[in-house]
Order: structure tokens, then C-alpha cells, then sequence
């Protein structure tokens, strides 16, 4: 995200001292760990994430100001007209904002791993004797805590604004963990892109090219039934359709079943489908 | 495998090709480097050097050839491989956002120090590398030289058998140089292998005991550096007067005993004359026993002749003037010696 370095004094005059070669050796003939595994691999890749997070705390703005002007700018934009009012219109939105924010939110996986790759970080990665997917696998871990920091801050606007969930708090934390997997699996498309465009701003547009539409042309603005019949039939197979409703449904304390089991079902086949692609895509770099 | 005496090359590649679309960035290079050496790779920039470094740490596939590290095979074999190397490369490749000792805890990490056993290495490998007291700053506040030693630092995480450094001192002022030279030589003495890549031709000069130049992603000359400078000439005199006066006499002095081309320095007062190796177009000096022997017999000339010099140097080839002879035999029929740089031969600097 942050091209422009600031601090940078490469090329100046640097008084290091002469590195003594008694400890320089000492480095040399220690004893070669064994690799770690796949799990304890990723886990230290999470933790780079959540470092990135402490060191640019900037880049959390972009995960929660946007939301919130998202809900703040339909509910009171549309809600007269839509629902009648504001506060009924909320009651059907909100969930579907959330789960749009957080779909738009997967492009910065595609940002992160692109960065890496020009910066050159990849590189050293792959140099490491390590379960290869680690690195991408981290990122997302990363991206998980970014995802729920998203939807906290929305869902306490919401409540703010007169969101009152009939779910309750398991109804809208079986949601919002609904939501998080969901992410998960779609990051991979973003991943993939980051992997196959040259810069940041082609990840940015081929990113949203795929989310823009897919967002729009879904149940979360308005109830499909107002809408023409080949509309309705795209809307309906639209997978953030299926997720909004399941989200919008657990947390109306309804068991929408099947939009979970939709959901369920996409999240795999996104995982997959894009998450082969994007690891041959890895392997081949 | 079979023959247990002689240890694997720490590199063997044969063949090995990239392409890039239309052009081919490697083609065709073979490279042997023996343990418990420093192998110099020496081009220019666009030679190839960086692509075929990757292709030997398994960083990229290669689209033809092969090659093994260690007796490994770079594709098949990559994670036994990955073990046993490590890389600098060209470019910084640590996070930038990142603070230089979270780097290091990181990548001990995932070499697979346990957490307190990453942290203590990476305090050793920072205190050992001059950084303690940039440990907690963002590497992107670093200078260039400070970056760089803590890349090469991090390489040596997983205590490597051979390390890869894709021009380690490009880019850096001379005194860090001096200090990454300082670096390599240590690590070699300790057995390990390095293979360094440079557009320095002091640089391999001074550090490799093998050198393979390579030009448009063909290596055009292999061999140890005395073999290199054999295969292109004898060397070259340089000589300094005492004043200008007689210069156009010394000049004809030197032509006539040295049977070689001489030319005029900048300075007005400095003469250098390349001396081949007396087979073939030597003329005058051939056959009297070798460049210093004629060297000899211009001073001597020239003392006769009263002419006062004041400084004089016989000079292997730089390997600045191999690289050019090399890649001016291959454009074609060019004159050699245009433009060589300060002297990197051994000198013998002696005053009249
Ligand atoms: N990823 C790439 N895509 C296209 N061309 C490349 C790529 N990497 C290198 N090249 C080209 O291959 C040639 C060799 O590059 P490189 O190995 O970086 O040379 P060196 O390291 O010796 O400067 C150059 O002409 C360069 O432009
Ligand atoms: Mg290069």
C-alpha cells in the first residue's frame, strides 16, 4: 500500500562497524533447525499480518470508515423510500452492507501478496524450506482479524442507528462467523489476481470488476420480488445473494438452511477452484 | 553417489535456458562450482546473471537444462534444495514495514527456530551484524548498507552450506564493500560455498577463485582468473616520465622493444603499452623470454637514451581488459584496449 518510503537514505555514507568474525562464524556452523510444519508456518505468517496492522494502522481505516458511510449513506438514502423508513430499512440492510464490505475488503489480500512480489519478500519466502501455501494461508489469517474488525465496527454503527437484531448475539455471531468463512474462500480470487497482474492498480480493477457487479446484482439492497424476471433469476444465483440471505436470516434468528448451505457450498468450490489456480500460479512464480 | 571420495559440486548446471517471451535471457549456460569456494559470475547488466541465480536456487523453473546443488536437482528436489542454500538477491527482499529484528524473529521462525530460540538468534545475528541499535526501527528507515547486511545476515539464518549473492555490493559506498568482502571471506573459510554474481571486475578479482563471464545469457569465457588474463594477453607497461620533452622518443622506444601499440594517457606525461603473448604479431619481442624480459629491455633502452622515468608498472590484464577482449572477439574484429579502467592487475610499482 505505502510505495513511497519516506525514511529511505539508501546510498548514503553508513558508518557500520566491520562485522568481527569470531561471531560471524559462531552464525555460520550453528546447528540447521529442522523446517517447521504447516501449521506453526502459517501461524508465524498470521503474526506478520497482525505486526503489518500494528505498524500501519492507516490501512484498518480503509476496512471500517468505508463501511460505515456505506451504512450510514443507503440507510438514510434509501430507507424512506424503500421501507418506509430508516430505522425499518436498516433492520433488512445492515446485514447485507456487512457482507459487501467484507467481500470488498478481500481485494487487500491481492494487494498484500502483489506487494510482496515486487518487494521482492516473496522471494525470500520461497527460499524457505516451508509447506509452500503458508504464506498465503497467513495472509488470510491476517485478513480474518481485519474481516471481524470490519464487521464489529458496523454492527455498533448499526446498533447506534436502531439495528435490532431478532437473532440476538448468537444469531449475529453465527453470522458474522458464516461471513468470515465465506471471505476466506473468496480472498482467493483476490489472491489470484495479485499473483497474475504486474501492479497494484490492475489488482485493484480486476478485483473490482468481479466485486462490483456480484455485490449489486444481489438481494442486498432490495428484495428481488420488485424486480424483472430474467433480474431475478441472475440475483438468485448470485452467491452473495445466498450469502447475504443467510447472514440476514441467521441474524433474524430465522434457520435459513439452505442459503447457509449455498453458502457453505460456494465457499468450497471458491477454495477449490480459485485456490488451485492461485497456488499453481504460487508454485510456478 | 557412487564414488564416495569426491564430494558433489556444490553447483553443477548444464545447459540451463530462460526465455522471456521471444528472448532468451539464459541460453544455454553450464557452470561447476566446487565446495568450499567462491564461484564469480561477472556480467554486465542484462547479462543474464540474476535469472540464472534463480533458476540455481529454484526461485524460477528453467525452461531447458539442468541443475543440481549439492547433487540435487534444482526442480525435482527443491526442498532439499531450500535447505541447504541460502540468497541474497539483487534487491532487498526483507518487509520494509516490518522492524529489522521482527524480520529476523520471522524468518528464524520459519526456518524453524522455536519462538525463544528465533528471538536469541536473531539478537546474535543483529548485535554480530553492527544493527542492535536499528533492531526496532522499520527497515525502511534503514540505509542502503544497513538493508543490505541485514539481507545478507538474514541468508545465514538457516546456517546455509551454499549462499547465492546476487551482487552483494552494488549500489554500496567503498568502505561497505570492503566490510561484505570482509563477510564472504569468512564464511568461505569456514568451508561453505559462495556463488556471487558482479559487474565488478575487481570484485571477482579480488574474491573468486573461478570466474565465468557471461554476456546475452552465455557464458564466453570460464576459468580460474590466471587462465582468464593468459587467454587474453600478456599485459600491459605503464610508465610515467619525468617531463613531456621526450615523450614522442619514448614512445618509439617502446614500440620498437615491446614490438606493442602504445598509447597516450590523459595525462601528458603517462604512457601504456599491452603486451601479447609473443606469439604471433609480437614482432620485435617475440621470442625473449616473456613481458617482463622486454619490459626490461625498454627501461634499459631508455636509460641509455637518458630519458627519465619516474614511475613504472608492469600489469597483468585487469580483468576490465579481458572483458572487453572477450566480448570485442566475439562483436567482431574491434580494437582492444579502448577505455580500461585503473589498473586491478598485480602491480609492481617501483620508482627510478
Ligand atoms: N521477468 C522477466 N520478464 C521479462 N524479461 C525479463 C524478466 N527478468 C529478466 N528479464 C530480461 O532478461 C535479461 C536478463 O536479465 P537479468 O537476469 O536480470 O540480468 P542481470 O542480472 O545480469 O542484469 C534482461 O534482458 C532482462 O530484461
Ligand atoms: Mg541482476
Amino acid at each position: 500500500m505505502s510505495t513511497a518510503t519516506p525514511g529511505d537514505t539508501a546510498g548514503r555514507h553508513d558508518e557500520l562497524p566491520p562485522v568481527p568474525s569470531g561471531s560471524l562464524v559462531e552464525l555460520l556452523t550453528a546447528e540447521r533447525p529442522s523446517p517447521p510444519g504447516p501449521v506453526s508456518a502459517s501461524l508465524a505468517f498470521g503474526w506478520r499480518s497482525m505486526l503489518k496492522i500494528k505498524h500501519i494502522p492507516e490501512q484498518l481505516a480503509d476496512v471500517t470508515v468505508l463501511p460505515v458511510m456505506l451504512v450510514l449513506m443507503f440507510t438514510y438514502l434509501f430507507g424512506g423510500a424503500l421501507a418506509g423508513s430508516p430505522r425499518e430499512y436498516i433492520q433488512y440492510l445492515l446485514p447485507g452492507v456487512l457482507v459487501m464490505s467484507v467481500v470488498m475488503t478481500t481485494m487487500y489480500t491481492g494487494i498484500a501478496i502483489n506487494n510482496d512480489i515486487d518487494k521482492g519478500v516473496l522471494d525470500r519466502f520461497r527460499m524457505l524450506p516451508i509447506w509452500r501455501p503458508s504464506t498465503l494461508v497467513g495472509h488470510l489469517l491476517g485478513d480474518v482479524l481485519r474481516y471481524s474488525i470490519a464487521s464489529s465496527v458496523m454492527l455498533a454503527v448499526g446498533l447506534l442507528i436502531g439495528f435490532r437484531p431478532e437473532g440476538g448475539v448468537p444469531g449475529v455471531v453465527a453470522g458474522v462467523l458464516l461471513l468470515l468463512v465465506f471471505a476466506f474462500a473468496f480472498s482467493w480470487v483476490g489472491t489470484m489476481f495479485g499473483l497474475l497482474v504486474r501492479d497494484e492498480r490492475t489488482v485493484i480493477g480486476a478485483s473490482m470488476t468481479v466485486i462490483f457487479p456480484l455485490n449489486f446484482l444481489s438481494d442486498i439492497f432490495v428484495d428481488p420480488q420488485t424486480m424483472p424476471d430474467w433480474l431475478q433469476k441472475l440475483v438468485h444465483n448470485n452467491p452473495i445473494t445466498h450469502v447475504a440471505s443467510a447472514v440476514r436470516g441467521l441474524m433474524e434468528g430465522r434457520s435459513p438452511g439452505a442459503d447457509v448451505a449455498w453458502t457453505l457450498g460456494w465457499s468450497a468450490v471458491l477454495i477449490v477452484v480459485f485456490g488451485s489456480v492461485t497456488m499453481k500460479l504460487y508454485q510456478r512464480k | 553417489m557412487t564414488d564416495r571420495t569426491v564430494p558433489d559440486p556444490a553447483v553443477q548446471a548444464v545447459g540451463l535456458v530462460k526465455t522471456f517471451g521471444a528472448h532468451r535471457a539464459v541460453d544455454g549456460v553450464d557452470l561447476t562450482v566446487r565446495q568450499g569456494t567462491v564461484y564469480g559470475v561477472l556480467g554486465p547488466n542484462g547479462a543474464g546473471k540474476t535469472t540464472t541465480v534463480r533458476m540455481l536456487a529454484g526461485l524460477l523453473r528453467p525452461d531447458g537444462g539442468e541443475a543440481r546443488i549439492f547433487g540435487h536437482d534444482v526442480v525435482r528436489e527443491a526442498d532439499a534444495v531450500r535447505r541447504r542454500v541460502g540468497l541474497t538477491g539483487q534487491y532487498a527482499s526483507l518487509d520494509q514495514d516490518l522492524t529489522g529484528m521482527e524480520n529476523l524473529v520471522l524468518l528464524g521462525r520459519l526456518s524453524g527456530h522455536p519462538k525463544k530460540g528465533a528471538r536469541d538468534r536473531a539478537v546474535q545475528l543483529l548485535r554480530t551484524f553492527g544493527l542492535a541499535e536499528a533492531a526496532g526501527r522499520q527497515v525502511k528507515t534503514y540505509s542502503g548498507g544497513m538493508r543490505r547486511r541485514l539481507d545478507i545476515g538474514a541468508s545465514l539464518l538457516n546456517a546455509p552450506d551454499l549462499l547465492f549473492l546476487d551482487e552483494p555490493t552494488t549500489g554500496l559506498d567503498p568502505r561497505s564493500r570492503n566490510q561484505v568482502w570482509e563477510m564472504i571471506r569468512v564464511i568461505v573459510a569456514q568451508g561453505k560455498t559462495v556463488l556471487l554474481t558482479t559487474q565488478y571486475l575487481d570484485e571477482v578479482d579480488r574474491l573468486a577463485s573461478r570466474i565465468a563471464v557471461i554476456d546475452k545469457g552465455r557464458v564466453i569465457a570460464e576459468g580460474t582468473k590466471g587462465e582468464l588474463k593468459a587467454s587474453v594477453g600478456a599485459g600491459a607497461v605503464h610508465l610515467r616520465l619525468r617531463d613531456t620533452v621526450r615523450r614522442t622518443e619514448a614512445e618509439q622506444v617502446l614500440a620498437l622493444t615491446l614490438g606493442a601499440e602504445v598509447q597516450r594517457e590523459p595525462d601528458p606525461l603517462a604512457l601504456t603499452a599491452r603486451i601479447d603473448n609473443g606469439d604471433g604479431d609480437g614482432g620485435a619481442g617475440a621470442g625473449d623470454g616473456g613481458a617482463a624480459g622486454r619490459a626490461s629491455r625498454a627501461l634499459a633502452e631508455l636509460a641509455r637514451r637518458g630519458i627519465t622515468v619516474d614511475s613504472f608498472s608492469l600489469g597483468q590484464p585487469s580483468l576490465d581488459e579481458v572483458f572487453l577482449a572477450l566480448t570485442d572477439r566475439r562483436a567482431g574484429p574491434a580494437s582492444v584496449g579502448s577505455g580500461h579502467g585503473p589498473g586491478q592487475g598485480i602491480e609492481k610499482e617501483r620508482a627510478t
